[in-house]
Parts: C-alpha cells; sequence; structure tokens
C-alpha cells in the first residue's frame, strides 16, 4: 500500500472580491516508500499549495488523500498534527530555522513533542543527527552565525531527526549557490536513502529535478509526469492534462 | 503517562528557551509585576505581623478574651465600702468559678534611691493578672501564691527602674526600699518591659502584701485608691456573666453604687485598625499588578505577530493547536513565577528588616516569623496574573494559520 495517495485533488480559494480561484485540479499521484519525486513549475504554479496538501497542512477542496489508505479528511486535527509530526519532514526554501536558538536547539525542538526515551535524550539525538549532515562542530551556532548552506543543512538534520516516511523540500537549494545546493541534496538524498523515506522536491533547479525516479511539471493547475509531455500533447492543448497525470500510477 | 510528562517538561523547556531568546523585552515587563508582588507579599506579612503584634499588646494592656473589667462609682461621693465589696467579689468568684481574675489599685509608692526618695508608678493585682495580661518577665519570674505569705514583700520591677537601681543580678535577690514611717523592704523577684507609654519607672506588687505593709509604712501621701476588677472568662459565657456581676453587684452594693462591667479585650471591638491603611495598599499592589500584566500582555501581543512565522515551523514539524496553546501560556507563566519568587524574597528581606520590624512591632516582644500565607499568596497572585496575562496571546497562537505563516 502506497504511504500517500492523491486522487483527484484539487484546491481552490475563495479570493477576496469573493470570485473563486482554483490553484490545483484533479491532481492523483502516489507516494511510495523510497520513492524519489521531483515537480518543477513556473512561479506561482501552485508548487508550495500541492506541498502543503501533501505535508497535511492543508485540506483539499475537491478529490481526497489517503495515508496509509485511509482518508485524512477525517482526521482529527490533533491526529493530523501528530502524524505530520511523525511522519512528515520539512525543508524550506528559506531554512525558517528559529532566530536566537542554536543549531542543536533547533534540531532537538522537533523532539520535544516526542515522548520517552527519545523525549529525554533529545540532545544526543539531535547532536548526532548535526554529526550526520557534517555539523558536528557547530551544534551552539546560532543560525545568524552559519553560512546559508550550513543552515540549510541544519534544517536539514532538523527534518530528518524524527525519522519521517516522507520528506517534503520546498525549493530546498533556491537559497543556496549551485554547488552548496548538490551538497544539500546529496545529503538529503543520503539520509533519505538510509532511513527508507520518500523525498518530493520542488525546485526551480532541472539538475535538482534530475536526481528524482519520477518527474513531474505543474501547469495550470495540473500535475504532468515529465516523459508524457510530448509535442505532440503541447498541440492537444490543457484540456486531457488531468486525464494523462492520471494514467501515469 | 510517561507522554503527558513528557508534554509538560516539553512545554516548559520551549517556554523557558523562548524567554531567553526574548529577555529583554520580558524583563522590563516583568519588573513591574515584581514590584507588585513584592508589595503585595509585604502588606500581607506585616499586616500579619503587625495584627500579631496589635494583639499582643492589646493582651498586655487589655488582657485575653474575653477579658472583664468591673468599675464602681459611689453616686453621693461618698467613698464605697471596701469590705462590702471584696466580700461581693469573693462572692462572685466562688459563685461564678472565675480562676482568673484579678484587682487592679493603681498606686504611688515612695521608695528610697540612693539619691533620694521618689515616688514610683504601682499596679497593686492579684497572682492570676500575669497569666490575664500575658506578662512574660525578661528575668526572673511573675508572682506566684507563695509571694501573698512572704514577710518581705515581693515586687515585680520595670526595665526603668532596674536600670535606676544599678541593674543588680536577680540571683543575689536584690532587694528595694520602700519609704515609709517604718520603710519596708522589698525583694525584686522579676524583671519586665517598660511599657511604652509611660516613661517612669513602674512596678507590682501583690494586693496582699500590700495591705499588709500600708499600715507599717503609713506613708505620708495617702492617696484614695480605685480599684478595677478584671476576670477572664471563656468569651462564650462573657455576655451572660456581665449581667450577672451587674445584678449581683448592684445587689450587694445598694442604688448608691454605679456598677459597669465591661468587655475591654480586642476581640470586642472586632474591628482591624490597620484595615484602612492594608486596603490602600493592597489597592496600590493591584492596580501595579495590573499594569505589569498588561504590560506583559501588550508585549506579547505585539511579539506575537513576529512569532507567527515560528509557531507555523513549529506546527510543521508536529505541535498541536493545544501544544502551541499550552507553551504561549507558559511563557507567561514561566515568566511571571519567577518575577513572583524575585518579589516574595524581596518582601521578606523587606519584612524582616529592623526598619519594617521597628513599624509594625509596636513593642511586642516576639514577632512572628514571615507568615507563609503571604508569600504563597505571593508566588499564587503571579501564578494567576501569568495566566491570565498569557491566555489572550496562546489564543492569538493557536489561531495561526500554518499555510500563512510559512509562506512569504
Ligand atoms: N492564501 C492565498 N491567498 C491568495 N492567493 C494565494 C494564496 N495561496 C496561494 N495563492 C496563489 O496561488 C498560486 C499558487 O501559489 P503557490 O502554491 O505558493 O505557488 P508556487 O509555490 O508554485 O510559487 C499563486 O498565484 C498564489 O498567489
Ligand atoms: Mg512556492
Amino acid at each position: 500500500m502506497p504511504f500517500l495517495e492523491l486522487h483527484g485533488v484539487g484546491r481552490t480559494l475563495t479570493r477576496l472580491d469573493d470570485r473563486p480561484l482554483t490553484i490545483l485540479s484533479g491532481i492523483d499521484l502516489s507516494i511510495e516508500q523510497g520513492d524519489r519525486i521531483s515537480v518543477v513549475g513556473r512561479s506561482g504554479s501552485g508548487k508550495s499549495t500541492l506541498l502543503n496538501l501533501l505535508g497535511l497542512l492543508d485540506s483539499p477542496t475537491e478529490g481526497e488523500i489517503r495515508l496509509e489508505g485511509l482518508d485524512v479528511s477525517q482526521f482529527s486535527n490533533r491526529r493530523r498534527d501528530l502524524t505530520r509530526g511523525r511522519d512528515i519532514g520539512f525543508v524550506f526554501q528559506q531554512f525558517n530555522l528559529l532566530h536566537g536558538r542554536t543549531a542543536l536547539e533547533n534540531v532537538s525542538t522537533p523532539l520535544l513533542y516526542e515522548r520517552g526515551a527519545t523525549f529525554w535524550k533529545r540532545t544526543a539525538i539531535a547532536a548526532e543527527m548535526l554529526e550526520r549532515v557534517g555539523l558536528g562542530n557547530r551544534l551552539s551556532s546560532t543560525p545568524v552565525q552559519l553560512s546559508g548552506g550550513e543552515q540549510q543543512r541544519v534544517a536539514v538534520a532538523r527534518a530528518l531527526v524524527r525519522r519521517p516516511r516522507l520528506i517534503l523540500a520546498d525549493e530546498p537549494t533556491g537559497a543556496l549557490d549551485i554547488e552548496t545546493g548538490e551538497t544539500v541534496m546529496a545529503l538529503l538524498d543520503e539520509i533519505a536513502t538510509a532511513s527508507n523515506a520518500a523525498l518530493v522536491t520542488i525546485t526551480h533547479d532541472p539538475s535538482i529535478a534530475a536526481r528524482a525516479h519520477r518527474q513531474y511539471t505543474l501547469e495550470d493547475g495540473g500535475l504532468i509526469a515529465r516523459d508524457l509531455i510530448t509535442p505532440d500533447l503541447i498541440s492537444r492543448g490543457p484540456v486531457t492534462r488531468a486525464k494523462l497525470s492520471g494514467c501515469n500510477s | 503517562m510517561t507522554g503527558l510528562l513528557a508534554a509538560c517538561v516539553g512545554s516548559v523547556i520551549e517556554a523557558w528557551t523562548e524567554l531567553r531568546v526574548h529577555r529583554t523585552r520580558v524583563l522590563l515587563s516583568l519588573i513591574g509585576v515584581a514590584v507588585a508582588v513584592c508589595s503585595l507579599t509585604s502588606v500581607v506579612a506585616l499586616g500579619d505581623i503587625a495584627q500579631q503584634a496589635t494583639i499582643e499588646s492589646s493582651e498586655r494592656s487589655n488582657g485575653r478574651p474575653a477579658a472583664l473589667s468591673l468599675s464602681l462609682q459611689s453616686q453621693d461621693d461618698q467613698p464605697t465600702d471596701d469590705a462590702l465589696v471584696q466580700t461581693a467579689w469573693t462572692e462572685a468568684l466562688t459563685r461564678y468559678d472565675v480562676t482568673f481574675a484579678s484587682r487592679i489599685i493603681p498606686r504611688q509608692v515612695d521608695v528610697q534611691f540612693v539619691d533620694g526618695v521618689a515616688a514610683v508608678t504601682s499596679t497593686m493585682v492579684d497572682p492570676a493578672y500575669g497569666a490575664m495580661h500575658r506578662v512574660s518577665p525578661e528575668h526572673g519570674r511573675w508572682f506566684t501564691a507563695t509571694d501573698i505569705n512572704r514577710l518581705a514583700p515581693a515586687v515585680i520591677i520595670d526595665e526603668r527602674l532596674w536600670a535606676r537601681l544599678g541593674s543588680p543580678d536577680l540571683a543575689l535577690n536584690p532587694t528595694i526600699s520602700l519609704f515609709g514611717v517604718n520603710p519596708v523592704t522589698a525583694v525584686v523577684v522579676g524583671i519586665v518591659k517598660s511599657p511604652p507609654y509611660n516613661l517612669e519607672p513602674t512596678m507590682f506588687m501583690l494586693n496582699a502584701a500590700y495591705s499588709r505593709i500600708e499600715s507599717t509604712l503609713q506613708a505620708a501621701t495617702v492617696q484614695p485608691a480605685h480599684p478595677a476588677y478584671e476576670l477572664w472568662v471563656p468569651p462564650e459565657n462573657a455576655a451572660d456573666l456581665m449581667t450577672h456581676l451587674q445584678s449581683d453587684f448592684t445587689a450587694t452594693l445598694g442604688e448608691g453604687t454605679i456598677v459597669s462591667v465591661n468587655r475591654q479585650d480586642y476581640a470586642a471591638y472586632g474591628q482591624d485598625p490597620n484595615l484602612s491603611l492594608k486596603l490602600l495598599v493592597s489597592g496600590v499592589s493591584v492596580l501595579l499588578l495590573l499594569l505589569g500584566a498588561l504590560g506583559l500582555l501588550n508585549i506579547s501581543l505585539v511579539t506575537i505577530r513576529q512569532r507567527i512565522q515560528e509557531i507555523g515551523i513549529r506546527r510543521s514539524f508536529g505541535a498541536t493547536a493545544a501544544r502551541v496553546f499550552f507553551a504561549v501560556m507558559m511563557e507567561s507563566v514561566v515568566a511571571t513565577v519567577a518575577a513572583g519568587i524575585v518579589g516574595v524574597m524581596l518582601s521578606m528581606l523587606l519584612v524582616k528588616s529592623p526598619w519594617a520590624t521597628d513599624l509594625v512591632s509596636q513593642g511586642a516582644t516576639d514577632l512572628p516569623p514571615f507568615p507563609l500565607e503571604a508569600a504563597v499568596l505571593g508566588l499564587g497572585i503571579a501564578t494567576l496574573v501569568g495566566a491570565l496575562a498569557g491566555l489572550l496571546p496562546a489564543l492569538v497562537a493557536v489561531r495561526v494559520k500554518v499555510i500563512d505563516a510559512i509562506r512569504y
């Protein structure tokens, strides 16, 4: 059974002037353990909106999302939060580290929501995770004392410290130079592989996108598998895209 | 169970880290809370101590509850028949089974000092007076029944008189010479604190002893004695006893004598004399506390806007709404409790300082320790203020929409 499935998922916003704005529609996607998925798309195409849906931060206005076969819309808010904390890790473009707190504190914060031994040993676990991302010597540095690449590595350590089954990275290299970006991606890949987690990366960068096994483009609210995009398809126009994106899984 | 403990400890850790990061802003608003808690705690503590001291000093001068005082005044200015009064008094004590009772007769007694004779304000009492008025001698002892039959009368003198005698050691049985036609030597058996309202030396002597030596002395100045009769009775019987004494004495002494029986202990007055001062200072403290809380609330509300992103980030890695609510609330509580501890400690220093002790002691001998209730009250109020000031920001925090918080 796939870890996460999207069936005909759409997201429509009501704008301030009461006119509806459809950001996503008819999205089908299935994410298995160990998957490497990339999504590219123009700015404003709805990539972050999609990621928020995958991360249970947002709810679809149509279709359904199933987590291990269970309809997520039936979950209580608390259960969504707990599930997200336990099974899903986020890496953001702007790192989103907690200001004024050391690398060690940043990485151990998710473990504050753990219980039992993991809770009590959180500092040791966090230190070990920072060691793995190569920051074993920067445990007590605060974000302002770290370079962009180092900050993103702290963020990666923080996203992975609870050993999530799904890692969602929203333009993780967007604020880094090419070389540093490659290092961070290699790190994400490596740690995800080690725990057999699925990794969904949103990116502008074709070379980052190319690292994934399954590559998608988000366009006009629909998700299109890259290998299906042919000149022939483009000439047929957007009407059939939703259907096509449905047949790939 | 372990999950709950982890959640609680986790929330406090989150709150503490948060406070550490924003320490300057938090510190400023907490000064107000600490000062307010300090003043509230001090008012309660000082009030408590002052009340204790008032009770003590009131019991010293007026007797312990219920203290009844009986006074007699003849209408036609004829002296009352002492023997008749004495009979009525003894009968009354037997009839109503009153164990603690004393006649109190103020007299001037001439005392021979090295530099001449001086009149000393003396109080003639019965042995029970000591217990009734909580007299605790600084040195030596109070009268006992055996003192009644001593050949050389026993006296208990105050510190001023003692100093005037050159502060002799009581173990050496110092004496004083009572001046008269035939001087009488009295033995000092105890030293008491000087009453705060009297600047002259004073002393106590037993009624029985004085009546025996009165004729020997044949003192030059014979003053009319105005005895007061005091009884220490159970408060619940006081009212009944007052009516009975009134009618008994009137019956014995006849219509010519006005008998009045009064209750004179502090409990009969009810109201705390410091009440209005206490209310005033408490009012000001509460105001201060509200201001401190308002400052804290204001700062948390302003900064919560800047922290929306941070709360969103926390939500993104699994913080539940309840957890966010509790953590933000705890920030406030942890902060005010810390301020409360500082306030209570300051208050302890203040209340136990010599300056404050002088202010409230009113000559009371042993002041009670810092009242525990005051400390508990101070901390309790600090916690409450923290919870109240934390409520609004916590409500704002849980309403943060995660997706809005992490998009930019
Ligand atoms: N809360 C919102 N209010 C109004 N418009 C929104 C909101 N969220 C997203 N949008 C719009 O939806 C579109 C997709 O946004 P987003 O998913 O952030 O795009 P991407 O991440 O691909 O740049 C954008 O046009 C954006 O302006
Ligand atoms: Mg985006």
